[in-house]
């Protein structure tokens, strides 16, 4: 027993990672972890055998992973000095704790002298991949904001508009209560999908400043008026019975939310736009028979924030581990400049329905089945004032951890919106 | 689960096995000694480091004194974690040990159909919990689940939505995978109660109801323990089923201690308060099976058949 035991605790002691044994006569590699699940993972993939393909001398080994045991894994190979050359992530918070690590490589430099590669992706993206003022990761893939989607069908049932207020809202969920449909769908138990709801009211009520001041630490920063104005009105649509019943219950990782709008058992759903494609692969007639609606989140009554404002993911992120070595750096710095987003791999991200973050790449899907949905998408993304990172991406795990503990209590109207920001107040910084 | 001692037989044991207990046998124990020191108290010891420490898991580990300690318990989330896990343990405790042993009386029959449905009833702990706890999500799940898609209201509450049926949820769910486990606990420990007690007993005249109350249950005292604490202890470390059911939620309702040390220590990223959290589940675990052998006599591996 002693003998396997030794070699596991060597094993886990020494601080190369399986990437950097390569070899010395022959091409390097460099190893890039993903994420599994099609459509997604065969562009990413594809994208990496075509760098191999052209690069035989220094190619990469790709290797995916689901979603969530992806977040452990990484997290886990990094702490363990096992990292991949190449970390795909969501930018950020999650981020920031690598920098703070010393983990992962800093990229400004060669952005400078790859202007290039920078000037053509949106600028938007840029953001969460940029902690203190340096750039730590290369933006890749698509854009996703988070939007109003809703069931047309549901909407003349009850013969209404879509809302175009916060009012509009309001005035809508007692209508479709008592048609019996839901005026929300919701998978509340993954508690980042109560979240967006936060996310966009205070943005409408406040305007950017607000989080922006939690995000910089500042003290005491979600006393704001605008905090408590939006805490309550989220809770005011709980009580009203705004969101499907059961709502707690329900994740977003098994699609049940999709599926409620879909089926008509709710009227809208405040979502990503990477639950398009979802909709339109198990909707059945949903999607392609026009029956799916979608819009930004609307204005509130008073409210300072800019309409146009949008929340979600502005990209996804790929770094480069400080472990590397100097071979397996280049090769990756190399794939950023020539292999990622290629207009090869921008059509693949179009036939997913996703929104490559590539300047004019809206020229790709002229004549495409989801080309409206597809330029509504780019249109959020390109006019956006401000293009917000997810609260719980741009936070440290930590702060993010006690948000979405606090965001479940409020949606369970377990606690008054006082006490939510007297908790929140306390973990200001961390 | 853990494999269980025989019940000791009374009587003197044979002399060649006190001959050898001096020579060979304690070199039999090495190996697992080896494991329970490698896979055990090293990394026990390990914890009880990282306790002292503040680590994100991906930078230094750097010494931070009580820090960790302070920062847990002075979190209102502790006690309310410790005391949810305590009603978990009591409430699968009262749930599974009548139903177990009522089932167990029943099984130990030597009847054809009982055996047969021993089999069907052994089922459920041959599933993994985390399978479990996805089948049981999807039944219940209040607007695709069994109550709305056969239209029967009583069954699509919202089970897993509010904190009371949450928590009673999960009770059952736990307990419908570990009654079979008990069962087959208390049909062993029925099986060795001698025939002769009953056939006195039926000679006084006791009844069916009376044998059970008189003999059966004082009979089986040792074998309450024994699975009491198996799920005593046991019930400390639920954590996939909880996790993948109900996540810890609604809120925290279902949030149990070995919940609230991996949200800590993997998702807050949190690793020193997670470490004094996993000691603390540690300590309780020990204090509460310490305290079933007291419970249990100071002999627990007596019998009680001699007294036949």
């Amino acid at each position: 027993m002693g003998v396997p035991l030794g070699a596991a605790l060597a094993a886990c002691g020494g601080t190369a990672g399986p990437g950097s044994t390569s070899g010395s006569g022959g091409g390097a590699k460099a190893t890039y972890w993903y994420l599994s699940v099609q459509p997604q993972e065969g562009v990413r993939t594809r994208a990496v055998e075509r760098f191999n393909k052209a690069n035989p001398g220094g190619t990469i080994t790709g290797t995916p992973f689901q979603n969530d045991a992806y977040k452990t894994k990484i997290k886990t190979a990094i702490g363990a000095g096992q990292a991949p050359t190449i970390i795909w992530g969501w930018g950020g918070g999650t981020l920031r704790t690598y920098v703070q690590a010393g983990q992962v490589e800093d990229l400004t430099s060669w952005f400078d002298q790859n202007a290039a590669v920078k000037d053509r992706l949106f600028p938007s993206s840029f953001g969460a991949a940029t902690i203190d003022g340096k750039i730590y990761a290369m933006p890749c893939e698509t854009v996703q904001p988070i939007v109003l989607f809703y069931n047309k069908t549901a909407f003349e049932k009850i013969g209404a508009q879509p809302p175009t207020s916060w009012g509009d809202i309001m005035d809508l969920v007692p209508k479709f209560n008592k048609a019996g449909i839901a005026p929300f769908s919701l998978g509340g138990q993954s508690r980042w999908t109560n979240m967006m709801w936060l996310e966009f009211l205070l943005d409408r009520i406040g305007g950017t400043e607000v989080f922006q001041a939690v995000f910089d630490g500042k003290k005491d920063a979600w006393s704001h008026p605008a905090v408590l104005d939006m805490l309550t009105k989220v809770q005011d649509l709980v009580k009203a019975g705004g969101f499907i019943k059961g709502f707690s219950s329900i994740t977003a990782d098994s699609n049940a939310d999709q599926a409620l709008l879909y089926t008509g058992k709710a009227a809208m759903m405040l979502h990503g736009t990477w639950t398009y494609g979802g909709m339109s692969q198990d909707g059945g007639d949903f999607v392609p028979g026009g029956h799916l609606g979608y819009m930004n989140f609307p204005p509130v009554e008073g409210g300072k924030g800019d309409p146009s404002n949008t929340v979600g993911n502005p990209g996804q992120y790929l770094s480069i581990s400080s472990k590397a070595t100097p071979e397996q750096k280049e090769i990756a710095k190399k794939f950023f400049a020539t292999g990622v987003l290629t207009d090869q791999e921008g059509k693949e991200w179009v036939e997913t329905g996703g929104v490559p973050i590539v300047k004019g790449s809206d020229a790709a899907w002229a004549g495409s089945k989801d080309a409206d949905f597809l330029n509504f998408v780019y249109g959020i993304a390109s006019n956006a004032k401000v293009f917000a990172q997810s609260w719980d991406q741009a936070l440290s795990p930590t702060a993010a951890e006690v948000l979405l503990d606090n965001i479940a209590k409020l949606f369970q109207l377990s606690i008054t919106p006082q006490q939510w920001v007297d908790n929140m107040n306390a973990v200001i910084g961390q | 689960m853990t494999a269980f001692a025989p019940p000791a037989r009374p009587g003197p044991p044979p002399a060649a096995t006190r001959e050898a207990r001096g020579g060979v046998l304690p070199w039999l124990a090495v190996p697992a000694l080896v494991i329970f020191v490698g896979f055990g108290v090293i990394p026990l010891l390990g914890v009880l480091f990282l306790s002292f420490t503040s680590w994100d898991g991906l930078g230094e580990i750097h010494l931070s004194g009580l820090t960790s300690w302070r920062a847990v318990l002075a979190d209102p989330g502790l006690p309310h974690a410790l005391w949810v896990t305590f009603l978990v343990m009591a409430a699968s405790w009262a749930f599974q040990t009548p139903a177990s042993i009522l089932i167990g009386v029943f099984l130990a029959g030597r009847q054809r159909y009982r055996a047969v449905l021993a089999v069907l009833f052994f089922i459920p702990l041959l599933l993994s919990q985390a399978a479990i706890a996805i089948a049981y999500k999807a039944l219940l799940d209040p607007n695709f689940g069994l109550g709305a898609g056969l239209h029967i209201d009583l069954l699509s509450q919202d089970w897993l939505g509010r904190p009371v049926l949450a928590f009673s949820t999960v009770i059952f769910v736990v307990s419908w995978q570990f009654i079979p486990f008990h069962s087959l606990i208390y049909q062993g420990g029925v099986r060795q109660i001698p025939r002769s007690m009953y056939e006195a007993a039926e000679i006084d005249g006791a009844g069916r109801v009376r044998k059970f109350f008189s003999i059966t249950l004082p009979q089986l005292k040792y074998t309450i323990i024994t699975s009491s604490t198996l799920m005593v202890v046991g019930s400390l470390t639920f954590f996939d089923l909880i996790f993948v059911l109900t996540a810890g939620g609604p809120g925290d309702a279902t949030r149990v201690l070995a919940l609230d040390m991996y949200k800590r220590g993997f998702q807050a990223n949190l690793m020193g308060p997670a470490s004094a959290i996993a000691v603390i589940l540690v300590l309780v675990g020990l204090a509460l099976a310490l305290l079933l052998r007291r419970l249990g006599g100071r002999n627990p591996g007596a019998s009680q058949l001699e007294g036949a």
